[in-house]
């Protein structure tokens, strides 16, 4: 994979709240075409991260950051206008429940078809063949007839197939992966994340997949950077997890229950330690 | 003993004149002090079977023997069985009154029984799941998921049950405060001695908390496994 071109470069980023209680607390970053997994707990800001890179944070938290560049264009002082240019053609985003994202009341041939309406100005016939085509692409079952359907006629799994065909039928270069798979049940979340995962190798995209869940997200990635109390604290391959030197890391990493760990207490986070330690990378 | 026994039981909703069965057959026998686990994908039925065995729905038929008292389809609990079941739901959100401190939310069943004590219950259990006791004064939206999860376990072990009945009580959580969990439930088995039926659509998370696990598919038991 071509890593030369960086899709995102970030350095120093603070997003924090208007009494000045910060929630992510200057973080860098930079990747390129590549799969990235970011990883932690709820709360950790990797939400937020993520949606900073969208342009999608409420008015009432603010942003700064010495360099905040996406595609090579410095996108802080963005106006919304030009968000909405960018967002949806250059990057996309997959939200986590295709129940709550999806519109109920359009079916879903006129929701793959809007970023096409939205960015690009395409023959009615041409659109629906592009429609279709890209509904064929995430593996849904005949997409003639699909594109007439309703959200709520479609399964968990199918729905998050539509929004990934409504995430990249503009093909974006970025694309942004919220907790894809956290509403999924368990059987289709690997389906669902070896798609992604070979959709964006298929088109050379950069992805950055969000998870709580290091071990699943490991298989699907090449470097993980993992959170905790809005700090970025560890940033490795995803091939030397095993081998990870940070305690945090290391927690998240053996905590999953299997069959092995039967009779054995599962590893915990010690909170207080951590405190200790992330206050020290602080300083 | 068994504390719970299952006799060809089938289990139906009824909306309005309209009975949609969704699941048949199901013989089971789960033993006292067992982790016994429901494993299937979403829709399979394992849900349904949980919400009859806490007597949450009547419309069911077949013969169904719990904690050595026979139960009739059609009948609401009573008795000693309302206080000997518990459960504990998936969603630690929508499981606790938002508007209540945690203190009223959990003593309102236990001055219903009339117990005396109720502070001294209260803050034992805190302590028995991990929790500062000046979280008692707090609203359920000042705690994080795991901390209300655990929350929602002392509610139900307040009632002193024999039968604690999980459903999906970690799904809604993170994986690193689901290993809390899940170490804090098998502590509690150990020490209370109690029964457990948890359902999961993780396998992996089955495999390692239960003693004897049975798979649904579409409202029947299709594999049944004893761990040793």
């Amino acid at each position: 994979m071509t890593n030369n071109s960086s899709l995102i470069q970030v350095e120093n980023l603070h997003i924090g709240l208007e009494d000045g209680t910060e929630l992510v607390k200057g973080i860098d970053f930079s990747m390129g075409r590549e799969r990235v997994a970011l990883v932690g707990e709820s709360g950790s800001g990797k939400s937020l991260t993520a949606r900073s890179l969208m342009g999608l944070l409420p008015a009432s938290l603010h942003v700064q950051a010495n360099r905040f560049e996406l595609l090579g264009e410095a996108v802080l002082a963005y106006s919304q206008r030009q968000w909405l240019q960018l967002r949806g053609k250059q990057v996309s985003m997959v939200l986590q429940d295709p129940k709550y994202a999806l519109n109920p009341s359009q079916n879903i041939g006129r929701q793959v078809e809007e970023p096409l309406v939205l960015h690009q100005s395409l023959a009615k016939k041409t659109r629906v063949e592009k429609v279709e085509h890209m509904l064929d692409a995430v593996g849904l079952p005949n997409p003639a007839k699909l594109r007439k359907l309703y959200p709520h006629q479609l399964s968990g799994g199918m729905g998050q197939r539509v929004m990934l065909a409504i995430a990249l039928i503009n093909d974006p270069q970025f694309l942004i992966a919220d907790e894809p798979t956290s509403a999924l049940d368990h059987a289709v979340r690997d389906q669902v994340l070896e798609l992604i995962a070979s959709l964006v190798e298929e088109r050379n995209m950069g992805l950055l997949l969000i998870s709580h869940d290091l071990q699943q997200v490991a298989d699907y990635s090449e470097r993980v950077l993992v959170m905790y109390q809005g700090q970025l604290i560890d940033q490795l391959p995803a091939s030397q997890l095993s081998n990870a030197t940070h305690p945090y890391t290391q927690t998240l990493w053996s905590c999953r229950p299997n069959i092995d760990k039967r009779g054995q207490a599962l590893p915990v986070l010690d909170r207080g330690a951590l405190a200790t330690l992330t206050e020290g990378a602080a300083k | 003993m068994s504390v719970l026994e299952l006799k060809d039981v089938s289990i139906s909703h009824v909306q309005g004149l309209e009975k949609n069965t969704v699941v048949h057959d199901v013989n089971v026998s789960v033993k006292a002090g067992e982790c016994f686990g429901l494993v299937g994908p979403s829709g399979c039925g394992k849900s349904t079977l949980l919400w009859v065995l806490a007597g949450l729905n009547p419309h069911w038929s077949g013969g169904i023997q719990l904690l050595d008292q026979p139960l009739k389809p059609g009948k609401v609990f009573s008795g000693e069985l309302r206080r000997r079941v518990q459960m504990v739901f998936q969603d630690p959100y929508a499981s606790l009154h938002p508007k209540h401190r945690l203190r009223r939310a959990l003593s309102e069943p236990l001055k219903l029984l009339g117990y005396q004590d109720i502070d001294d219950r209260l803050s034992e259990g805190f302590k028995l799941v991990g929790l500062t006791e000046n979280m008692i004064d707090r609203y359920p939206h000042q705690l994080s998921g795991g901390q209300r999860q655990r929350v929602a376990i002392i509610r139900a072990l307040l009632l002193e049950p024999k039968l604690l009945l999980l459903d999906e009580p970690t799904s809604a959580l993170d994986m690193s405060v689901q290993a809390e969990i899940l170490n804090l439930l098998n502590e509690l088995k150990a020490k209370r001695d109690l029964t457990m039926i948890m359902v999961s659509h993780d396998p992996e998370v089955v495999d390692y908390m239960c003693d004897h696990a049975v798979t649904m598919k579409a409202g029947r038991i299709d594999k049944e496994t004893f761990y040793d």
